[in-house]
């Protein structure tokens, strides 16, 4: 169990160190967040309500995890070192366990910036909505890294993530947008929390199969 | 017709036409199907016919 | 032997539909579409299910004859998802006046589902054919049966928030006759959905085995 543990620590860090040292992934989702509020402003007209302010951080924030994920397997795509992780002693679900951590970690790190500029730009946003954030960042890099080793393998890498990411990304817009609309926002916080039960563990299972040939 | 009684045809309609072009496709392909299994029997056949190993044995 | 049946069911359900089912009281005729519309998003659950289990036995066992079979099942789930719409965007119009309504959720539970499923074949044939691209479409199949309960609930849960014009329509009191043709509707289009299943896999298998045999005879 702990070296199970260990495995997953060891391939978290290795993506962590990587972009500490290349630095082009979180700036760049740093910098497309910011850029989509702006956007957002223009494109919102004048009797649009917060209401719809908070509608369009989930697109944001949805985008932008799309952003960082389409980088996400690059390191091992480019050293063909994904060959050498399988070949790897390690339990299959590791790699995608550790994946899964450090694009949550790139994620939040965004989220940290992105979202005190969201409630000074915009709307302000209580415990509920960045809880909200947070169970659905789950999702997104859960379901994500799994699906982005899935585009790594094709041609059209950058064309087939997002199609094949947003059906399974609706879900947890409605419940980001519900949790921090409603008044009952504990009920979107729950279906999040069973969103990222339900796919995480799925994910977990089914990651060994994408990846060995 | 009345106006309800249009749209229960259409969507009878679409239904029957959807089923029909997927016939065609499905017929164009063994069409395909068809060609290539004759020009894989031709190859069969002049393999066959003269077997190229033994004339490259010959020629040594 | 099947597609007679599956002639004999069609046309005994269209019978039942328009001459013995009477005319509801409520939308009147526009009713009718219901006896197509419904079973077509039945059946295509049930191919995507059946995809789903072809997958599953292809991650089990490793027999690659799943691959084709789990691909057909939804492709047959496709094609019955776009008669779903289809059929239900004319329903919508019939009843509200309207093409489209955000306010049934199977529908838009449909339109998600669709989406999916398309990514699907996007995905497959961004890959190369061999073991790695069965396994991934396995587990991309598989995904899709998951997903079609938590879309349902969310869904669900979104209309509280996105508050679309509620069309209120009274749930079909249906007669036994209305019953009995609905049910004979809902076989039928299994049936059918089960003989194009059939006849396209076998051209898939015998395109397999084509390509295979021309790949040996310009080897040799």
């Amino acid at each position: 169990m702990s070296a199970y543990a260990a495995d997953v620590a060891a391939l978290a860090r290795k993506d962590l160190r990587l972009e500490l040292r290349a630095k082009d992934t979180l700036p760049a989702m740093l910098l497309f967040v910011l850029a989509t509020f702006v956007v957002f402003h223009f494109a919102l007209p004048s009797s649009a309500g917060d209401d719809a302010a908070y509608g369009l951080l989930w697109v944001s924030l949805v985008f932008t995890a799309l952003l960082g994920l389409g980088r996400a397997w690059v390191p091992e795509r480019e050293a063909s070192a994904i060959d050498g992780l399988v070949l790897a002693p390690c339990d299959r679900s590791a790699i995608w366990l550790g994946k899964t951590l450090a694009t949550m970690a790139f994620l939040v790190a965004a989220e940290v910036v992105a979202l005190p500029v969201f409630a000074a730009f915009f709307a302000p946003l209580d415990a509920t909505a960045v809880l909200a954030v947070l169970l659905a960042d789950v999702g997104i890099c859960a379901v994500g890294s799994l699906v982005a080793a899935m585009a790594a393998t094709s041609r059209a890498r950058e064309l087939v993530l997002p199609l094949v990411f947003l059906p399974l990304g609706i879900p947890l817009v409605v419940g980001g947008v519900g949790a921090t609309l409603s008044s009952q926002g504990g009920k979107y916080l729950l279906f999040l929390a069973l969103y990222d039960a339900v796919f995480s563990l799925l994910s977990w299972a089914s990651f060994e199969y994408v990846v060995t040939e | 017709m009345s106006s309800g009684e249009k749209y229960v045809a259409a969507a009878y309609a679409v239904v029957l036409i959807a089923v029909l072009v997927w016939a065609a496709i499905i017929a164009a392909k063994l069409a395909r199907l068809e060609r290539e299994t004759a020009e894989l029997s031709d190859l069969a056949r002049t393999r066959a016919a003269s077997p190229p190993s033994e004339a490259r044995l010959a020629d040594g | 032997m099947l597609s007679a049946v599956a002639v004999a069911l069609m046309a005994l359900a269209l019978v039942l539909v328009f001459f013995v089912a009477p005319v509801d009281a409520d939308q009147g005729i526009t009713q009718k579409i219901f006896y197509f519309h419904v079973p077509i998003a039945l059946t295509a659950y049930a191919c995507f299910g059946w995809g789903a289990w072809k997958a599953l036995r292809l991650l089990w066992t490793r027999d690659d004859r799943y691959d084709l079979e789990s691909y057909t099942a939804v492709h047959q789930g496709t094609i019955f998802g776009l008669l779903t719409l289809l059929t239900g965007s004319i329903w919508a119009k019939a009843s509200w006046g309207r093409w489209w309504v955000w306010s049934e959720d199977q529908l838009v539970l449909f339109l998600v589902l669709f989406l999916f499923y398309c990514a699907y074949f996007m995905l497959r044939f961004s890959l190369e054919p061999g073991p790695g691209r069965e396994r991934i479409s396995a587990v991309y199949a598989l995904f899709g049966v998951v997903l079609i309960p938590i879309s349902f609930l969310a869904i669900r849960l979104s209309k509280n928030f996105i508050h679309p014009v509620v069309f209120t329509r009274h749930g079909p009191q249906m007669t036994h006759t209305m019953f009995a043709a609905f049910c004979v509707s809902w076989a039928a289009m299994l049936v059918l959905a089960y003989l194009m299943y059939r006849v396209e896999l076998l051209g898939k298998r015998i395109d397999e085995n084509l390509r295979e045999l021309r790949a040996t005879l310009s080897g040799a």
